[in-house]
């Protein structure tokens, strides 16, 4: 029997490096941060999931709802360790996936390599068959060469199979009718039709999706199965819902047919809890930015929401450029990612400038001051040799730091090219990079036309509450936030994630055509379909989102338009788009024709109150009271007090130059900020008047 | 201890990279702001910062390489007209004038001076393409420059923060589309602001009251950086021809790279002389395609500056059709710049001949679909009346240690449109658009393959197609042993041949093919590695026959 009246809920989020687990219970939060096990992802969560029910003094019975975030889906796109995965599509168009926009991603460098599809061309196979962009049928589908394609597939030892035709987002009628042929022919083959996993134009976007779809579904079903089994092993009778990578919950049954929706889950989780947290404090603009082991992800957060959009690149690996990914249509939080983290690697080039990242050394063998045989110098090396970590608490005191190692690794690299000494050169290399994640940020609201200036800096991930004051002040902001918990920022923004499901449809229509109908119809379509998802998540009331995504006539993109309920009549469509467009741009361009290409619709739970509270008192941990920090205001090394985070009560005020300590990160306070601790427990940096 | 010197260095690479940021923010705003199509999705744009003396010091990265060097260049002639010390705060110059911008009128090229106070500190420069500037149209159809639209003289688009009316309206009474025309001069400005404003800001973050101190190291850095590259390589004079389609009758593309110590000089002596029509290059765009072409395999890493500029120059004697004079027409002058990188690493094979690719396709096909001038052919046949400017790609050449890249542009930076689009925006349906197998040329490293598209009117209808389609004529060579690619063809499924430029007609029902294409291998093919020539007929770009002819496969 559950316990009246406290609940117990459990967020799980396995990432690259670490799997962090948070449980909720009675309105406390006990969290545990294991290493995830690679070959055995169940394994890491299983540990952390005792140690948090045993923290919080809970029976595994008491669990009332699990909610899962993995980052497994993403690490076989770009690890390429999925199915063997065939494209069935239309003839005259099998080189579709592979030919995409025609375009170099660089223009300077003569080697790059293009993407690679995930289905070769050896295994893209074509059958008769034609619609037109009206979806009516233009050659009817061909039978014989489905079947004929049934050997191909056996003898290719084809496990998964997407189906992408021409058009068939507007009539995905041949598409089934291929599906229903292989279940006959070959019922242990997966199938992923892309109308129905991305029914939406432009043919090349939409078939990655389909076999990026394809690619995981079998992996991530058996995985999916494992956890289940595993949860209810252990007594976790709790049903559990996954994050998707647009910052929602959704059902299992769901999750294994669209797991491509369960990429980048872990950093929209993050950006939840940022729009979370300006509700809660009442910021209407807030930068959100995440810095961990090997990347940065900045996100643009206006009233209270993060940005969102519908594509996305996986495994962008040409230094993070963008088109060196493979996209893929999913709703998905938009943010901007960069190569660079604690991990990210620094340099010297031939025009003697210090480069940092994207290389990143890793978890292994890690930055040099891990001593496990790094040799090249690190953002935390240089965070080490600057005294922004305290040696004795790193990693939780998990781990100590090889300071020496460290200055090796800088000199060796950096500092002798130079001829810089240490800490001269350790501080070059924080300041690149954090002018780098400045510059991202910058770029990343220049192109969404969102001002930048105002903002509120919210941080969190283990290396950016050493680097959020200096990247504040390079973006001209004055308010920095370090939320509690901000180690496992990702899981504890999952308990504050609402049950939601969004779907896409593409039908065309000009405004001067306009018909309220069409309107309806695909509405009514698209509600069916979400409905049906989120209301096996969850009882509570629904919110619908609907959004059109327009352009003027002749113009390449679409922007996304928030549509007002009632859609009756052109002129409310029209007056949406113009508003939106002059938000982007600044102005509209009058007696022009306006065109939809594609239409959303969200259904949504309202997110869960929500508040971190620590579920026990650590008490003391016992530092140094002070200890040697660089500043890089005052360009010098100084003596700067050392607080035990847990040992700050609400209302403290730490004049910086500080360090405030905690288990999984450190605070830097520079000397131009002052921190005070808020009624519930966040640090807050305030820039201090000029 | 640390040293001043060590702080000083950090703090000048801040503020470079900071300038570098500064750019890209300012790109970024004309991406965003620019109505025209062709900057959004093929970063037709470029956009830098320069010293008061009118050196660029960054530029952002963008999509053509056609601005390279010629709006670095522009500015210097913007400065010429109208010395800095005759302009105040608020003054914006403009000019269209494609011997003083960027090559051809549909460039705009907007300069606005910085000032600290009174005191100039810096320029900012930023150029766009605009889709209609009157005239004929864009295309290659005109004898002079006057039928190509209207021409700006280097002027003011503001005086003191004030519009400058009359030149607006002079704009909008000539083109074809003044809202986008008027909006585009707007977002050039807007950009050119928000450069401004950061870089006051970065002055002030950095406590600078001036940045020619920054500029100074950036451009000899870059300068030094560049020259010891070319240092690296052998001196000599290199010498490489290449002929081309041209439009009405071929050109002989001749170029002799001398490199002397630390300096390269690019010379175009030999070439043929001006065209009849709108294909003829002023110098200055053939100075951006030609240090492009350098670019590629000598200091790419080094970013675009003053400073690394300065080590490469390109001539081209006068009356050359790559130093047009006017009133020659050069709307179409992409069509032989895109050429230019081939000829250039010809001549480089022979001092770097490990870094070079093969030529390839290089110059992009994008014919222009319309509907049938004939009277009442659309209400026949139910299409309406539409014009679409779809564009296809050829394969590169093989590259020193790779395959080339099939239908890939190169050296343009532009981006297609998905085959369902175009089907949405015009009554046409593109029935095949695959890799054309053994169009890639042989060789230990093949070429990349070019592509066979297929495309019929939706109802049948007759339609019109518009070409200015190289390489028909004259396929990409390849090196060392390589083979060529295939050559384009162009024709009438089941019917005729058509040509490779100039308005034709599909009659009713026909099927309209396009093939593009190859790029040239490097290498013998019999040599080629026996598994890649297996993956390649298992995967059906080479078929069996080629393999065994061109590969000697027996497998």
């Amino acid at each position: 029997m559950r316990r009246e009246g406290s609940s117990c809920r459990i967020a799980v989020d396995v990432g690259g490096t670490f799997t962090d687990v948070v449980m909720e219970s009675g309105g406390r939060h006990y969290t545990a941060k294991v290493l995830t096990t690679y070959a055995d992802p169940v394994q890491a969560v299983m540990a952390g999931l005792e140690r948090v029910m045993s923290l919080g003094k809970r029976p595994p019975t008491d669990a009332e709802i699990l909610l899962h975030g993995t980052t497994l889906a993403t690490n076989a796109l770009i690890q390429r360790t999925g199915a063997v995965t065939a494209l069935i599509t239309t003839e005259g168009h099998r080189d579709a996936v592979e030919m995409a926009y025609e375009n170099r991603f660089e223009q300077y460098d003569i080697d790059i390599d293009r993407p690679q599809p995930l289905t070769p061309r050896r295994l893209r196979f074509v059958v008769r068959e034609r619609m037109n962009a009206q979806g009516e049928v233009l050659v009817p589908l061909d039978e014989s060469s489905v079947e004929a394609l049934v050997p191909a597939l056996s003898e290719h030892g084809v496990t998964s199979v997407a189906v992408g035709l021409l058009h068939a987002y507007a009539n995905p009628v041949h598409e089934r009718r291929i599906a229903r042929i292989l279940e006959e022919r070959l019922p242990d083959l997966s199938v992923t039709l892309a109308s129905e996993v991305c029914p939406e134009i432009r043919e090349f976007e939409r078939l990655s999706t389909a076999c990026a779809n394809a690619y995981v579904k079998p992996l991530m079903s058996r995985y999916l199965n494992r956890f289940a089994t595993e949860l209810a092993a252990r007594g976790f009778n709790c049903p559990f819902l996954l994050m998707t990578s647009g910052g929602g919950l959704t059902d299992v049954v769901t999750a294994a047919r669209f797991p491509i929706r369960l990429v980048e889950s872990g950093p929209a989780g993050g950006a939840i809890l940022a729009g979370r947290m300006a509700e809660e404090r009442g910021l209407d603009r807030v930068l959100s930015f995440d810095m961990g082991g090997t990347t940065a992800k900045i996100c643009l957060i206006d009233d209270c929401a993060p940005q969102l959009s519908r594509s996305f690149e996986v495994d962008r690996s040409y230094r993070f450029k963008k088109g060196s990914g493979l996209p893929v249509r999913i709703p998905v939080i938009e943010m901007v990612e960069i190569g660079a983290g604690g991990g990210s690697i620094a340099s010297v080039d031939n025009l003697a400038r210090i480069r940092v990242g994207p290389e990143s050394a890793g978890s292994e063998p890690g930055p040099a001051c891990y001593g496990r045989g790094g040799r090249n110098p690190t953002v935390t090396d240089a965070d080490a040799i600057m005294g922004r970590l305290d040696e004795g608490r790193f990693g939780g005191g998990a781990m100590t730091l090889d300071i020496e190692a460290a200055a090796a690794a800088v000199d060796g690299r950096v500092g002798n090219t130079l001829r810089m000494d240490t800490v001269t050169a350790a501080f070059g290399i924080g300041e690149i990079v954090d002018e780098n994640m400045a510059a991202a940020a910058r770029s990343h609201a220049a192109e969404w036309g969102k001002p930048l200036a105002d903002r509120v800096l919210i941080a969190y991930g283990g290396a950016a509450p050493q680097h959020a004051a200096q990247v504040a002040l390079k973006l001209g902001l004055h308010n920095v936030v370090i939320p509690l918990g901000a180690g496992v920022g990702s899981a504890i923004g999952m308990l504050a994630a609402p049950v939601s499901y969004e779907v896409v449809r593409s039908r065309y229509m000009r405004l001067s055509e306009f018909d309220a109908s069409l309107i309806e119809e695909v509405s009514a379509d698209m509600r069916a379909e979400a409905r049906a998802v989120v209301g096996s998540a969850t009882s509570a009331p629904l919110a619908e989102t609907r959004r059109a995504y327009m352009r003027y006539v002749g113009q390449g993109y679409e922007i996304a338009v928030v549509l007002p309920d009632a859609t009756n009549r052109a002129e409310v469509l029209r007056e949406a788009f113009e508003s939106a467009y002059r938000q982007l741009y600044g102005r509209t361009i009058p007696d022009l024709d306006v065109e939809v290409l594609s239409w959303t619709l969200a259904l949504g739970s309202a997110a869960p109150a929500f508040r971190f509270v620590p579920g026990e008192d650590a008490g003391d941990p016992g530092i140094a009271p002070r200890g040697s920090m660089y500043d890089p205001v005052l360009n010098d090394l100084v003596t700067a007090p050392r607080f035990a985070r847990e040992t700050l009560v609400p209302g403290t005020l730490v004049e910086g130059p500080a360090m405030i300590v905690e288990a999984q990160t450190t605070t830097v306070v520079v000397s131009t900020f002052t921190a005070t601790i808020s009624p519930g427990g966040d640090i807050l940096m305030t820039r201090a008047a000029a | 201890m640390k040293t001043e010197t060590g702080l000083d260095a950090i703090r000048a690479q801040l503020a470079w990279n900071r300038l570098l940021a500064i750019v890209e923010e300012q790109a970024q705003t004309v991406m965003r702001t620019a109505f025209s199509t062709v900057v959004r999705e093929a970063g037709d744009l470029s956009a830098g910062v320069f010293s008061t003396d009118g050196s660029m010091l960054a530029q952002a990265v963008t999509g053509t390489p056609g601005h390279v060097n010629a709006m670095a260049a522009s500015v210097g002639n913007f400065l010429a007209r109208y010395p800095l010390a005759t302009l105040a705060p608020g003054d914006v110059l403009l000019t269209n004038d494609p011997w003083h911008a960027t090559g051809h009128l549909n460039d705009f090229t907007v300069v606005t001076p910085i000032f600290l106070g009174e005191r100039p500190v810096a320029l900012f420069a930023s150029t766009s393409h605009i889709a209609d500037v009157g005239g004929r149209g864009f295309g290659p159809d005109a004898n002079q420059v006057y039928e190509e639209g209207i021409n700006i003289p280097i002027g003011y688009l503001f005086r003191g923060g004030e519009l400058n009316q009359t030149l607006m309206d002079i704009v909008r009474a000539n083109v074809r589309d003044p809202v986008v025309a008027e909006g585009d001069l707007y977002s050039l400005t807007a950009s050119n602001q928000t450069g401004g404003e950061q870089l006051l800001r970065m002055m002030s973050d950095f406590e600078l009251d001036s940045i020619d101190a920054v500029g100074e190291r950036i451009v000899t850095a870059s300068e030094d950086a560049m020259r010891s590259e070319i240092a690296a390589l052998p001196n000599g004079t290199f010498r490489h021809a290449m002929d081309v389609d041209g439009y009405d009758e071929p050109i002989h593309i001749a170029c002799a790279v001398t490199v002397e110590d630390e300096s390269i000089h690019v010379d175009f002596d030999g070439t043929s002389g001006p065209s009849r029509y709108g294909i003829n290059v002023p110098l200055n765009y053939t100075r951006a395609y030609a240090s492009f072409g350098v670019r590629c395999v000598v200091g790419n890493d080094v970013p675009n500056n003053a400073g690394s500029l300065r080590a490469v120059r390109v001539t081209a004697p006068a009356g050359c059709i790559l130093n047009a004079s006017r009133p020659a027409a050069v709307s179409a002058r992409h069509a032989l710049g895109q050429m230019l990188p081939d000829v250039i690493l010809g001549c480089l094979e022979q001092v770097l001949p490990d870094a070079v690719p093969a030529e390839g396709a290089s110059c992009i096909w994008n014919p222009v679909l319309l509907s049938s001038a004939d009277e009442g052919a659309g209400a026949n046949w139910g299409g309406g009346d539409f014009v679409t400017n779809p564009i296809f790609n050829g394969g590169t050449g093989a590259r020193p240690h790779k395959d080339g890249l099939s239908t890939t542009a190169f050296p343009s930076g532009v981006r297609t449109t998905p085959t369902e689009v175009n089907e949405v925006t015009a009554p046409i349906l593109i029935w095949r658009k695959e890799y054309l197998a053994d169009s890639g040329g042989p060789g230990m490293l093949r070429g990349g393959l070019g592509q066979v598209i297929e495309i019929a009117h939706a109802r049948g209808a007759p339609f019109e197609i518009s070409k200015m389609f190289d390489r028909i004529q004259h396929p990409a060579r390849g090196r060392r042993g390589g083979g060529p690619g295939r050559a384009g063809r162009v024709y009438i499924k089941g019917g005729k041949t058509l040509r490779g430029k100039g308005k034709e007609t599909v009659p009713p029902g026909a099927i309209l093919v396009m093939e593009t294409p190859g790029g040239g291998g490097i290498g013998d093919p019999e040599s080629r590695d026996p598994e890649a020539v297996r993956a390649d007929l298992e995967a059906e770009l080479v078929s069996e026959a080629d393999a065994k002819k061109s590969y000697g496969y027996r497998g």
